[in-house]
């Protein structure tokens, strides 16, 4: 075999790439389905717990801090493992699914969160003075007046990191969700072939780049705000 | 067109007994402000009747805004009594929502909601506050925003209008709830010389209209023409007042005489 | 509750773990001492390659840059470990580590340099060329230090997930501090080992994300 013909054995072989396609592309669905998952409930919550530190409980606030510095400064994998290896044993049983789930929603959340709050402090005091002197209530100012504006100051760092927390689906990997890495890697260990791998490399690609072009557009969009 | 002087219904926290004629419209007694070590409201009194456009000048600093601002209680104040035609403005139990509803204010940086046209700015607070439908809401706020000028802005945003415009649907804003006072608080301030006319022109026409308006502004000239009576405050309380002819005239106060020559001989 | 503690709180586990935990932070201090200047400094070079003015370079970056955003890191690390010997290239762990790190490092680190550069008014740098300074010179004295300042949040933000990311060396077997807290985890059936590392990593990197915080809050007012 010439090099050529080796380097395309090794990564673009048809024989293994029309045999494990099926599996990568089931593959596809599980990470779709997390990712859609992930990101709907983990910026609700984020968003829910941002607008919950707007009323200035203390306790409250201290601790939805707490957990958003936690989630924030722990490696994704570290909690992966704590829980998914730590719970049977306390007695609690959950599939690597709804582990993986969990974890990666209340990431996503705790950084939703911050930068939601950022948003939220960042609008002028004047709109809420404005809003409260037409007679809305606390409640009322900020959810039709002061939340809009923070999403839009939030939505491109918002889109960075949604991206880059559905991409951590591929960590499902270690503890057995049948994600696309993870039929990949089972597919490459059958055949003995990298194609396998390059097709998942691909599929990754084209899911997150759509994504990936609209953030570096929304971000040129809004690049303005920041002068 | 909508009349400010519209009779509302009956207010159940006002007491039975008092004269509806006669009685200010707003009545601030022995009012009192601090922040920390700062007093910046020493016991002000104030009654401003119906219909009456009271004109409040003063040197930077000196508890203008912060007066304005406890009216509507966006400050809190420290002790003293504000009565909005005898309904109780200060002290506990007080339906602040709804008082807020009666007592108009527009303020210096205009404050319009950006992410929302210059129509949804006004029928914000009609359909949260009031309840509205959207299209009593939408109806009202086009006669609002007809009446300043503006109905051809209303799907326009905030960004899409000029100074003088934004301040004028701010003021629609307020109009548009019908409200028994107005509080402007340096309302042309902020504006290019040019544009201050067209909102000083909405102002006149509110009060020709009757509406009660307590205005904290440096124009002077409109001071002269449309105020009933001008007030003159330094250092947290009122100094000197009077109609705009003897305050401008013959002020008695060394205080005033020097404020009044810095910004106009000056 | 005591099942609890017992499974995640166990400090007789954890003194016994101790000893492998810590030889494994080393690693993952000698991981980051490698991958974070190198992510920066192919950062750099990207930000400045997405800059520049001849299309036939500008393009090719920025595809470059958007092609390592949208692959996740373990994929990276994976196809780089497991995929590339069977191409012959036989390369260590550590390697595979360095080499997936550098290409995703570089892009997240170069969109980061490529704004704070942006941020800086082209003035500065004719400013600077007027006073007879070369075009390195300009960048390195007047244009970078402005577009690090004006990015610094992002900056230490992405060096925090870097620092996260070394996690991932784990799952290709090198002995960073996840591999030996599981080592341990898996020899003791008990996820005290991993909790004593999280605890670690909090040391580390809570100061940091409070930075992040304080700093957000400063540019938000
Ligand atoms: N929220 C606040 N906290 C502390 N001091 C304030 C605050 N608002 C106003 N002040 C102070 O109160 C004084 C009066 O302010 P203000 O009522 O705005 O005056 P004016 O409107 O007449 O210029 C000023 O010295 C100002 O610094
Ligand atoms: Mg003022």
């Amino acid at each position: 075999m010439t090099p050529l013909e080796r380097f395309l054995d090794t990564f673009f072989n048809a024989a293994v790439l029309a045999k494990y396609a099926p599996a990568i592309l089931q593959g596809v669905w599980v990470t779709v389905e997390l990712s859609v998952l992930i990101v709907l409930s983990g910026i609700a919550l984020g968003g829910l717990l941002a607008c919950v530190r707007a009323y200035r409980v203390r306790l409250l606030s201290f601790g939805i801090v707490i957990f958003a510095d936690i989630f924030r400064a722990l490696p994704p994998l570290v909690l992966i493992l704590i829980v998914y290896f730590g719970l049977p044993n306390a007695g609690i049983f959950l599939s690597s699914f709804v582990v993986l789930y969990a974890i990666l929603t209340l990431i996503l959340a705790a950084f939703a969160e911050e930068i939601l709050w950022a948003g939220i402090t960042s609008v002028a005091k004047g709109q809420w003075e404005a809003a409260r002197s037409t007679g809305l209530g606390f409640t009322q100012a900020l959810l039709w007046v002061v939340l809009p504006q923070a999403v839009r100051l939030a939505i491109p760092p918002l889109t960075n990191r949604a991206i880059a927390i559905t991409k951590m689906t591929a960590l499902g990997t270690v503890i057995g969700v049948p994600d696309i890495l993870n039929q990949a890697t089972t597919a490459q260990s059958f055949s003995g072939n990298a194609s396998p791998l390059m097709l998942a490399a691909v599929a990754y690609v084209l899911l997150f780049m759509p994504f990936v072009v609209l953030s570096r557009w929304l971000e040129s969009r809004f690049a303005w705000r920041k002068v | 067109m909508i009349d400010p002087r519209a009779a509302r219904t009956a207010d159940p926290t006002a007491p039975a007994a008092a004269p509806a004629a006669g009685r200010p419209a707003l009545e601030i007694a022995a009012l009192h402000k601090s922040f920390g070590a700062t007093t910046v409201l020493s016991g002000i009194d104030l009654a401003v009747a119906p219909s009456e456009l009271v004109f409040v000048l003063g040197p930077s600093g000196s508890g203008k805004s912060t007066m304005l601002r406890c009216c509507n209680r966006l400050e809190e104040p420290d002790s003293g009594t504000i009565l909005l035609k005898g309904t109780p403005v200060t002290g506990a139990g007080v339906n602040l929502n709804q008082i807020r509803q009666r007592i108009g204010m527009v303020f210096q940086a205009f404050n319009l909601y950006p992410h929302l046209t210059a129509l949804k700015n006004v029928t914000l607070a009609l359909r949260k506050v009031r309840g509205l439908s959207r299209a009593e809401a939408e109806a009202r706020a086009v006669e609002a925003l007809t009446q300043v000028g503006l109905a051809d802005k209303a799907g326009n945003h905030p960004a899409a209008l000029s100074g003088g415009q934004q301040q004028r649907v701010a003021i629609a804003r307020a109009l548009a709830l019908e409200p028994e006072v107005m509080l402007f608080d340096e309302p042309t301030s902020a504006l290019d010389p040019e544009l201050v006319g067209d909102v000083l022109a909405v102002m006149r026409d509110m009060k020709s209209a009757g509406m009660t308006m307590l205005v904290v502004s440096h124009e002077m000239k409109f001071a002269q023409e449309a105020a009933d009576r001008v007030i003159f405050m330094d250092g947290g309380s009122i100094v000197e007042q009077g109609p705009p002819e003897r305050i401008f005239g013959a002020p008695e106060h060394e205080r005033t005489r020097a404020f009044l020559s810095r910004v106009t001989g000056g | 509750m005591e099942k609890f503690a017992e499974q995640f709180l166990n400090l007789e586990i954890m003194a016994a773990a101790w000893p492998t935990v810590v030889q494994g932070l080393w690693v993952t201090l000698l991981i980051c001492l490698v991958v974070i200047p190198m992510g920066m400094a192919g950062g750099l070079l990207a930000a400045l390659a997405s800059l520049s003015p001849r299309r036939a370079v500008r393009w090719p970056m920025i595809a470059f840059v958007d092609f390592f955003r949208a692959i996740p890191p373990l994929v990276l690390l994976i196809f780089v470990y497991a995929g590339l010997p069977f191409a012959g290239l036989d390369i260590s762990p550590f390697t595979a580590v360095a080499v997936a790190f550098f290409l995703n490092n570089s892009a997240y680190y170069g969109e980061i340099f490529r704004a704070g550069l942006l941020s800086v008014g082209t003035g500065q740098a004719e400013a600077a060329r007027s006073t007879g300074l070369t075009a390195g010179q300009s960048l390195a004295h007047v244009v970078l230090p402005q577009a690090v300042r004006n990015v610094l949040p992002d900056l230490i933000s992405n060096t925090v997930e870097v620092v996260k990311l070394t996690s991932l060396a784990s799952v290709v077997s090198l002995g960073e501090m996840l591999h030996q807290a599981d080592l341990a985890r898996s020899v003791t059936y008990n996820a005290s080992p991993i909790v004593l590392a999280a605890g670690i990593y909090l040391a580390i990197l809570w100061p940091c994300v409070r930075l992040i915080s304080r700093f957000e809050r400063r540019m938000a007012t």
